[in-house]
């Protein structure tokens, strides 16, 4: 069947009426602050308590743009005879965001889970020098990490919580195994205890 | 009443609505045609979501250099916006907006030939800044506007001799007095032929070939800036409220409304005129620009028949019902 001469017509006047009716898609950015999605890439993190200076991000970083300096220090033994320790402090971490393409490799390559994806974008420059941001501010955008968001219904469970559900069902194996011997053990002794006290009684009834 | 001060009143509230209706249907076209593309339009001048976006359009206009080319015809140049503008003024000094001598700026008894006549004139206002630019693209859109004018002037005039026939006059308050419900089918067919002219002959989109912007710049108007140019973007906003006005009038019944006709009749005008304004927005957002051959086989092959067609019907009912 041929369509009705006008269809189209009236079909582009409906889809028109259509989208008044509907929800605007505009976002008001700087009066409203966007909806970012989880996992949002927008800069990042340093969490500096974490960092052992290993040096592996400024390694990996494919644009070199990780600024890292640091000095060895010499901790006293912690037992008397013990060895002096060397550990690496921090002195230096900064990221060149102007040379930074945001592949997060450095997150990735972390071992120690110093370094995070912040969602927060707001960081704009009026100089490009400007844009290499030191620890203090890497430290500070730490506090905008958002929690790592819920894991899917049935998913496996996350490698650190089954170590350590683990190593409590263990605790909780020995535990109960050291009191079942507890028992068996206080159930021994008072068996014996009346055989004891029978036998007594058995010899006091001969001597009679 | 003094009758000086009685004529001195009418004008200042005809050129007070004339100064304030378009831009309302301006700003409406700003918001409703956001709206249909799912955005917000203008929301920051004036505080609550942009109401004053043409005031600030206006004062920024207003703010440009007046450029004249070098090359141009100069008086005919500056004049042109003028010619485009106040045709539609003069066109609203003579629509009836309620029952009654108060409530229309000038009856004029041969107001239909009045109304159309000086709003034709309005279009030389394109021709003039057309040829008078020395630019090519003015020149083509001042041709094409030409060629429009020429094919959509002809089923407007016929449209509306329909209902000059019908009622039996040509003054726009006898029509409206001769007015009765049954028009409205009667008619249809004669109003949406001088709906569609009109459009066109507002250069209103999907009949905007003569500004047609991706093609010719911005046709006639290519060389213009400040507050000229301001005004011919105004004098388009205008001829959509007369065009609007004149099939309220002449198709819609004017002030008559199911109830409520003696005191609110105005509002029933406003109400009508409203809408219209609404659909002229509706089908700019909706459609896209007609090619140049279309538009003229449109005009030919289309609205003229129909319009013959809708007079040879109002003939017959006519003398069916005497």
């Amino acid at each position: 069947m041929p369509p009705i001469p006008g269809s189209g017509l009236a079909k582009g006047l409906a889809v028109t009426l259509r989208t008044m009716t509907k929800k605007t898609v505009t976002a008001q950015y700087p009066d409203v602050q966007p909806e970012l999605p989880p996992r949002s890439r927008g800069v990042i993190a340093l969490f500096e308590e974490n960092c052992t200076v290993c040096m592996l991000c400024a390694r990996e970083c494919p644009d070199w743009c990780i600024y890292i300096d640091s000095h060895k220090e010499t901790v006293p033994a912690a037992a008397p005879g013990g060895r002096e320790r060397s550990r690496n402090v921090l002195d230096r971490f900064a990221i060149d965001f102007s040379l930074c393409m945001y592949c997060g490799i450095c997150i990735e390559v972390c071992p120690f889970d110093a370094l995070f994806w912040s969602p927060e974008f707001e960081y704009a420059e009026t100089d490009i020098l400007e844009l290499t941001h030191e620890r203090d501010k890497l430290r500070a955008w730490m506090w905008t990490v958002p929690e790592p968001p819920a894991l899917d219904p049935g998913a496996e469970e996350p490698k650190e919580i089954a170590a350590a559900r683990k190593t409590a069902e263990k605790l909780e194996a020995q535990r109960a195994q050291e009191a079942q011997q507890a028992q068996e053990a206080q159930q021994a002794q008072e068996a014996q205890q009346t055989q004891q006290a029978q036998q007594t009684k058995k010899e006091a009834e001969g001597e009679e | 009443m003094n009758d000086a001060l009685d004529v001195a009143l009418r004008l200042v509230i005809v050129f007070a609505v004339f100064m304030v209706l378009p831009l309302v249907v301006g700003q409406t076209e700003h918001k409703v045609m956001a709206h249909m593309q799912g955005r917000l339009g203008p929301m920051y001048a004036g505080g609550f979501h942009g109401w004053a976006q043409l005031v600030a359009d206006g004062v920024k206009f207003a703010q440009k250099e007046d450029i004249v080319p070098a090359e141009a015809d100069r008086r005919i140049f500056q004049l042109a916006p003028a010619v485009a503008l106040l045709p539609y003024l003069l066109v609203l000094v003579a629509v009836p907006i309620g029952p009654g001598e108060g409530a229309v700026g000038q009856v004029v008894d041969a107001g239909i030939f009045f109304v159309l006549a000086v709003m034709g004139v309005g279009v030389l206002g394109s021709l003039m800044a057309g040829w008078a630019s020395a630019n090519k693209f003015s020149l083509l859109g001042g041709l094409r506007t030409a060629a429009q004018l020429l094919a959509y002037e002809l089923p407007m005039l016929l449209a509306a001799a329909s209902v000059a026939m019908a009622a039996g006059t040509v003054s726009l308050p006898g029509i409206l007095d001769a007015f009765e419900w049954w028009w409205l089918p009667w008619q249809i067919v004669g109003a949406l032929v001088f709906f569609v002219a009109g459009l066109a002959e507002l250069q209103r989109p999907p009949f905007d070939m003569p500004v047609a912007d991706s093609e010719i710049i911005f046709g006639a108007y290519t060389e213009y800036t400040g507050l000229r140019f301001a005004l011919f973007l105004l004098a388009e906003y205008a001829g959509i409220v007369v065009l609007c006005a004149l099939t309220t009038v002449l198709f819609l019944g004017g002030w008559h409304g199911p109830f409520g006709a003696d005191g609110l009749g105005w509002v029933w005008t406003l109400l009508k005129v409203a809408v219209l304004a609404f659909v002229v927005i509706w089908l700019r957002v909706s459609y896209p620009r007609l090619r140049e051959d279309q538009l003229q086989k449109l005009a030919w092959t289309t609205l003229i028949p129909l319009a013959l067609a809708q007079i040879a019907l109002t003939g017959i009912v006519k003398v069916a019902i005497n």
